[in-house]
C-alpha cells in the first residue's frame, strides 16, 4: 500500500486537482494522509546520529507501550461488546469486587511497563544530553547562534564569518553550538539533525550535532516568540568537506562584514529575511550580546517597540 | 482620570472580534430583556444569583463552562481555518497580531474558564450528595468561589472589544510576556483575570477539602466514600497546595510589569527561567486537578452502567492518592529543552513514567468492572468507553513525550498539541460531558435525550480523532505549534483534515445544544420519580430528584461502600418519619457584590485607573466583612415544613 501511495508526491497531487471533484476526493484527500504516515519527513526523517538515535528512541518506546496499549484496546471493545447487556450468552458475576492475583498482575504490567522505559529514559537521557560532545574522526566546527526577532544568526567564531538565516556546515563534521538569545526566548530546533535547545538571553546553552551527509535541512524556531515567530525559518546546509572551504572563501570575499553599527540594524525586528553571509564578524559579538541582554532583553535597545503598533 | 483608557482601545479598525463582541453583547442584551419582560428577576436573585445551595452553585458553574466552551471553540476553529488556508504564498485571513491573540485566549479559556468550571461543577453538585450532608463546609464562600471564577471569565472576555488579550501564548512566558515586549493590555488581562478567577479556585479547594475531611454522613468512614469523592479531595488538596504558586508567579509578574521590578526580566539579578520553573509547578498538578475527578466520573459511571461493584475499590483509593502525590514530582518535564543536565532530565522523565502505573491501575480497574457486568450503553456509559481507548492513546503519547531525548525533537510540535487535547478532550471533556449526563436527572428530575446524546457522544469521538490525529503526524513532520502562517504545502491536506475534525466536533456541539432544547421541552414525559434513574450505587441516589434543599430530610447511616446499593439490597428503606428541624444557611448576596467589585478592581488596574481600582477594592473588602461578621446566616426549617416538603415530593 505504501508503495502504490508513494508515488502520488505533492506535485502529482496538485496536477490531479480535478480529482477532488465527485467520487474521487475521498481517496484523493485519504491519499496524502496515508502517504505522510509512509514517506518520512521531519523528525521521521532523521540525517544525523543524535536524530537517528531520537528516532529509535522513539520507536523503541512506542513499541514497548504498545504491547499493553493494543491489548488494552481490543480488551476495551471486546469487554464492551460481549458484556453488553443484550448478550444472553455472557456470564455474568454480580458483585466481584476484588481478586488479589488480578490485583497483582494488574499493578505488575504497568510497573514492568515503566521500569523497562525508564532505563531508556536514564541511558537515553545520558547518550543524548545536548552537551556531550559527538565523537568523530574531524575536528568539530564551533558555531555560536543568536536568535532575533524573527531571524537566526548564526556566527563561526573560529572562522571569522557568519550568516543570517543560513547555516552552512560540513558533512560528517561535529559542529557544536553555543546559543542565546538577543530578545525573547526562542528554541533552536532542526527537526531532521535532532535534538532542539532553548535560546535564552543573557544565558548560553549548549548542543551538539552532526549531519552525516550533504543535503538541506529545515531549521525553525520550536518556542513562540511573537507577531513574526511563523517566519523564523532558516536552511542547513550540509556541504561535503571541500564545498564547505569552498563557500568559506567566497563568504569570506562577498558582501560586507558584520559591525557593531550593522549588527544594530541587524537587530531590528524584521522578518522572512533571505538568507545572507558576511565577509567578516566583530570580535567578541557573541560575548557582546550576551553582556547586553544580561541586563534585561528590553534594555539593550532591541525588540521593544516591536509591538507597540 | 481613565488611565490608559481611551476610544482608541476599541479595535474599530478590526472587524473580527468587534462583531464577535458585538454578537455577545446582543445575546446577552436579548437575555436581560427577556428576564426582564418575563419579570424572572425575583426568581433568578433568590434561587440562583444569590443561592450558597451546593447545588445550584454546581449547576451556574457547570453553565458557565459550557458558555465558555462556545467561546474557546470558536477560537478553536478560527485558528483551524487560518493554519488550513495560510500555507505557501496564502497569508490566510488572520494577521499575526490577531492570530496570535486567539490562540493565547483559546489556551487561558479551556483550561481556566471551561475545564476548571466544569469540574468544580460537578464536584460541587456531587460531592456534598455523595457524602450524604447538606451542604459544603462554607456555603457563602462557596458562592464567592463561583462568582469571582465568573468575574474572571467575564473579564476575559472584555478583552475581545476593550483593548486587546495576550499575544504570548496560554502560558505567557516572560521575556515576551514582561513590559519591554508587551506593553499593552493584553497581558494584564491575561494576569488580571486569572488572578482573580484563581482566589476563587484556591476558596473552592480550602473549602472541598474541609467538606470532605469533616462533614460526612454518619458511619462514611474515609474507606466508604465514593470514589468520586476520593478523587475530589486529591483534586482539591492540589488545588490547596499549586494554586497559590500560580497567583504568587502571576504576582511576581504584575510586579516587574506595573512597578519595573525584575522577577523574570535579566536586568537586576531576575530570571526568566524562573517563571517557567514555577509555572509548570503549578501547571503539572493543575492537569491532574482535572483529570483526577474526571477518572472519579468514569469510576462511577463504568460501575453503574455494568451492574457491579466498582473492581478493587482499595487500589482506585492509591492509585488516585498516588497520582495526587507524584502530580508534584515531575513539572520539569516540560522544559527538558531547556539546558538542564542528564541527571535531572532522566529523573524527571522516570517520575513522569511512573505516573502510568497507578493510571494503568485504573484503566485495568474499569475493564475488570466491564468483565463479567451487565453492560448498559446509555450515553454516559458510551462517553466512558470512549473515553478508555482515547485516554490510553494519550497516555502512551505522553510517556513518550517524558522520554527526554524524545522529547528533544517533540517538543513545542504539533505531536504535544495533539497529545494535551488527547487526554484533555478524552480525558477531562469526556469525563465532564459522561457525568453532566449521568447526573443531570439528579439535579433537575428529568433525563436528556438519550439519541441525542448518542449522537453528540459520536460527534465528539470521530471528531476528535480527525482534528487530533493529523496534529500528531505533522508534529513528527516537523510541524511546531503556534504557527500563524505553514510554510510547507506539503502539510496543507493534513490540515483540511484537522479543519473537518473541528467541523465535526462542532457538529457534536450542536447535538448537545439540541439534546438540552428538546429534553427540556419534553421534560414532563422524560420525569424521574423515582430519584434513581440508573440503579445508582451512591447515597446521591437515595434522595428524590431534583433534592431539596437540604438534600436527606434524615441523614443517611452508611455501612459499606456503595451504601445506597447496600440499602437496596437489604431493603432498607429511608426514614419516612422521625424528623426533625433542619439548620440551612440564608442566601447570600456577598459573591455576586464582591465579584462585581472584582471586575470593577480588575478592569481598572489591566487599564491603570488607579483611584477606580482603589475604590473596587475597598468595596470588596467591606462586603468580605460585613459577610465575614454577620452572624444571622442560618435559617430553620421546622420538623412539620421537612415532613410536608418530603410527602409532596
Amino acid at each position: 500500500m505504501c508503495l502504490d501511495l508513494g508515488l502520488m508526491t505533492s506535485a502529482t497531487y496538485r496536477r490531479y486537482r480535478f480529482f477532488r471533484s465527485g467520487l474521487l476526493r475521498w481517496p484523493v484527500w485519504g491519499a496524502p494522509i496515508l502517504l505522510a504516515s509512509c514517506a518520512p519527513a521531519g523528525v521521521l526523517d532523521p540525517q544525523g546520529p543524535v536524530a537517528s538515535a531520537e528516532h529509535l528512541i522513539l520507536i523503541n518506546s512506542t513499541a514497548i507501550m504498545l504491547v499493553v496499549v493494543i491489548p488494552v484496546i481490543v480488551a476495551t471493545l471486546v469487554f464492551a461488546w460481549w458484556y453488553r447487556a443484550s448478550n444472553d450468552r455472557a456470564s455474568r458475576a454480580s458483585d466481584k469486587s476484588y481478586e488479589g492475583r488480578i490485583e497483582f498482575v494488574v499493578w505488575s504490567i504497568p510497573a514492568l511497563t515503566v521500569i523497562l522505559l525508564s532505563g531508556v529514559i536514564w541511558i537515553g537521557a545520558h547518550q543524548l544530553d545536548p552537551r556531550a560532545p559527538i565523537a568523530a574522526k574531524t575536528n568539530p566546527v564551533r558555531v555560536e547562534v543568536v536568535s532575533l526577532d524573527w531571524k537566526w544568526l548564526f556566527i563561526y567564531p573560529d572562522l571569522g564569518v557568519a550568516a543570517v538565516n543560513l547555516l552552512v556546515i560540513p558533512a560528517a563534521t561535529p559542529i557544536e553550538f553555543q546559543l542565546t538569545s538577543a530578545t525573547v526566548m526562542n528554541s533552536f530546533f532542526v527537526p531532521q539533525l535532532g535534538s532542539q535547545i532553548y535560546t535564552m538571553g543573557g544565558m548560553i546553552t549548549h548542543l551538539n550535532l552532526l549531519a552525516d551527509t550533504p543535503g538541506e535541512y529545515p531549521g525553525l524556531s520550536a518556542n513562540f516568540s511573537g507577531d513574526g515567530f511563523s517566519w523564523m525559518r532558516f536552511v542547513v546546509k550540509s556541504v561535503p568537506a571541500g564545498d564547505f572551504n569552498a563557500w568559506l572563501a567566497q563568504a569570506r570575499g562577498t558582501g560586507s562584514g558584520l559591525d557593531d553599527a550593522g549588527y544594530a540594524e541587524l537587530a531590528k525586528p524584521s522578518k522572512a529575511l533571505p538568507p545572507k553571509t558576511y565577509r567578516a564578524v566583530e570580535p567578541k559579538l557573541f560575548e557582546h550580546i550576551l553582556e547586553r541582554t544580561m541586563t534585561g532583553p528590553g534594555d539593550a535597545g532591541m525588540g521593544g517597540a516591536q509591538q507597540g503598533g | 482620570m481613565l488611565g490608559r483608557l481611551s476610544w482608541s482601545a476599541i479595535p474599530f479598525n478590526e472587524p473580527l472580534p468587534l462583531l464577535s463582541g458585538a454578537a455577545v453583547g446582543i445575546v446577552i442584551l436579548a437575555v436581560l430583556v427577556i428576564v426582564t419582560v418575563k419579570g424572572w428577576w425575583p426568581y433568578l436573585w433568590r434561587e440562583w444569583l444569590t443561592s450558597v445551595d451546593h447545588k445550584h452553585i454546581g449547576v451556574m458553574y457547570v453553565m458557565l463552562g459550557l458558555v465558555m466552551l462556545l467561546r474557546g471553540f470558536s477560537d478553536a476553529i478560527m485558528m483551524r481555518t487560518q493554519q488550513a488556508v495560510a500555507v505557501g504564498d496564502a497569508q490566510g485571513y488572520l494577521p499575526p497580531s490577531h492570530y496570535d491573540q486567539i490562540f493565547s485566549a483559546h489556551g487561558s479559556i479551556m483550561i481556566f474558564f471551561v475545564a476548571m468550571p466544569l469540574v468544580i461543577g460537578l464536584m460541587n453538585f456531587v460531592v456534598p450528595l455523595q457524602l450524604g450532608v447538606r451542604d459544603v463546609a462554607f456555603p457563602v464562600l462557596n458562592s464567592i468561589s463561583f462568582w469571582l471564577t465568573a468575574a474572571g471569565a467575564l473579564l476575559i472576555n472584555v478583552s475581545l472589544v476593550i483593548g486587546n488579550f495576550a499575544r504570548t501564548g496560554w502560558m505567557g512566558y516572560p521575556p515576551l510576556s514582561e513590559l519591554a515586549f508587551s506593553p499593552d493590555v493584553g497581558v494584564d488581562y491575561y494576569l488580571w483575570s486569572l488572578q482573580i478567577s484563581g482566589i476563587g479556585t484556591l476558596l473552592t479547594g480550602v473549602n472541598f477539602v474541609t467538606t470532605i475531611l469533616k462533614l460526612r454522613a454518619p458511619g462514611m468512614t474515609y474507606f466508604r466514600m465514593p470514589v468520586f469523592c476520593w478523587t475530589a479531595l486529591a483534586s482539591n488538596l492540589l488545588i490547596v497546595a499549586a494554586f497559590p504558586v500560580l497567583t504568587a508567579t502571576f504576582l511576581m509578574l504584575l510586579l516587574d510589569r506595573y512597578l519595573g521590578m525584575h522577577f523574570f526580566t535579566n536586568g537586576g539579578g531576575g530570571n526568566q527561567m524562573m517563571y517557567v520553573n514555577l509555572f509548570w509547578a503549578w501547571g503539572h498538578p493543575e492537569v491532574y486537578i482535572l483529570i483526577l475527578p474526571a477518572f472519579g466520573v468514569f469510576s462511577e459511571v463504568v460501575a453503574t452502567f455494568s451492574g457491579k461493584a466498582l473492581f478493587s475499590y482499595r487500589s482506585m483509593v492509591w492509585a488516585t492518592l498516588g497520582i495526587c502525590v507524584l502530580s508534584f514530582m515531575v513539572w520539569l518535564h516540560h522544559f527538558f529543552t531547556m539546558g538542564a543536565g542528564a541527571d535531572v532530565n532522566a529523573f524527571f522523565g522516570i517520575m513522569s513514567s511512573i505516573i502510568a502505573v497507578p493510571t494503568g491501575v485504573k484503566v485495568f480497574n474499569w475493564l475488570f468492572t466491564m468483565f463479567h457486568g451487565r453492560i448498559v450503553f446509555r450515553t454516559p456509559m458510551m462517553f466512558a468507553v470512549g473515553f478508555i481507548i482515547t485516554f490510553v492513546i494519550g497516555g502512551l503519547t505522553g510517556v513518550l513525550l517524558a522520554v527526554p531525548p524524545a522529547d528533544f525533537v517533540l517538543h513545542n510540535s504539533t505531536f504535544l498539541v495533539a497529545h494535551f487535547h488527547n487526554v484533555i478532550i478524552g480525558g477531562v471533556v469526556f469525563g465532564a460531558l459522561a457525568g453532566i449526563n449521568y447526573w443531570f436527572p439528579k439535579a433537575f428530575g428529568f433525563t436528556l435525550d438519550e439519541r441525542l446524546g448518542h449522537a453528540s457522544f459520536w460527534c465528539w469521538l470521530i471528531g476528535f480523532y480527525l482534528a487530533f490525529m493529523p496534529l500528531y503526524v505533522l508534529g513528527l513532520m516537523g510541524m511546531t505549534r503556534r504557527l500563524e502562517h505553514v510554510p510547507d504545502p506539503g502539510w496543507q491536506p493534513l490540515l483540511l483534515v484537522a479543519e473537518g475534525g473541528a467541523v465535526v466536533i462542532l457538529c457534536g456541539i450542536a447535538c448537545q445544544i439540541a439534546q438540552l432544547y428538546v429534553s427540556i421541552r419534553g421534560r414532563d414525559q422524560r420525569r424521574d420519580l423515582t430519584g434513581d434513574p440508573w440503579n445508582g450505587r451512591t447515597l446521591e441516589w437515595s434522595t428524590s430528584s431534583p433534592p431539596p434543599a437540604y438534600n436527606f430530610a434524615v441523614l443517611p447511616r452508611v455501612e459499606t461502600v456503595d451504601a445506597f446499593w447496600h440499602m437496596k439490597q437489604t431493603h432498607q428503606s429511608t426514614a419516612k418519619s422521625g424528623y426533625e428541624a433542619i439548620e440551612m444557611p440564608r442566601n447570600s448576596p456577598a459573591g455576586f457584590i464582591i465579584a462585581f467589585f472584582a471586575v470593577i478592581m480588575g478592569f481598572s488596574l489591566i487599564w491603570q485607573i488607579w483611584w477606580l481600582a482603589i475604590l473596587g477594592f475597598l468595596a470588596a473588602a467591606i462586603v468580605v466583612l460585613i459577610a465575614a461578621w454577620s452572624t444571622d446566616r442560618e435559617h430553620e426549617i421546622s420538623a412539620a415544613e421537612v415532613a410536608r416538603m418530603e410527602r409532596a415530593g
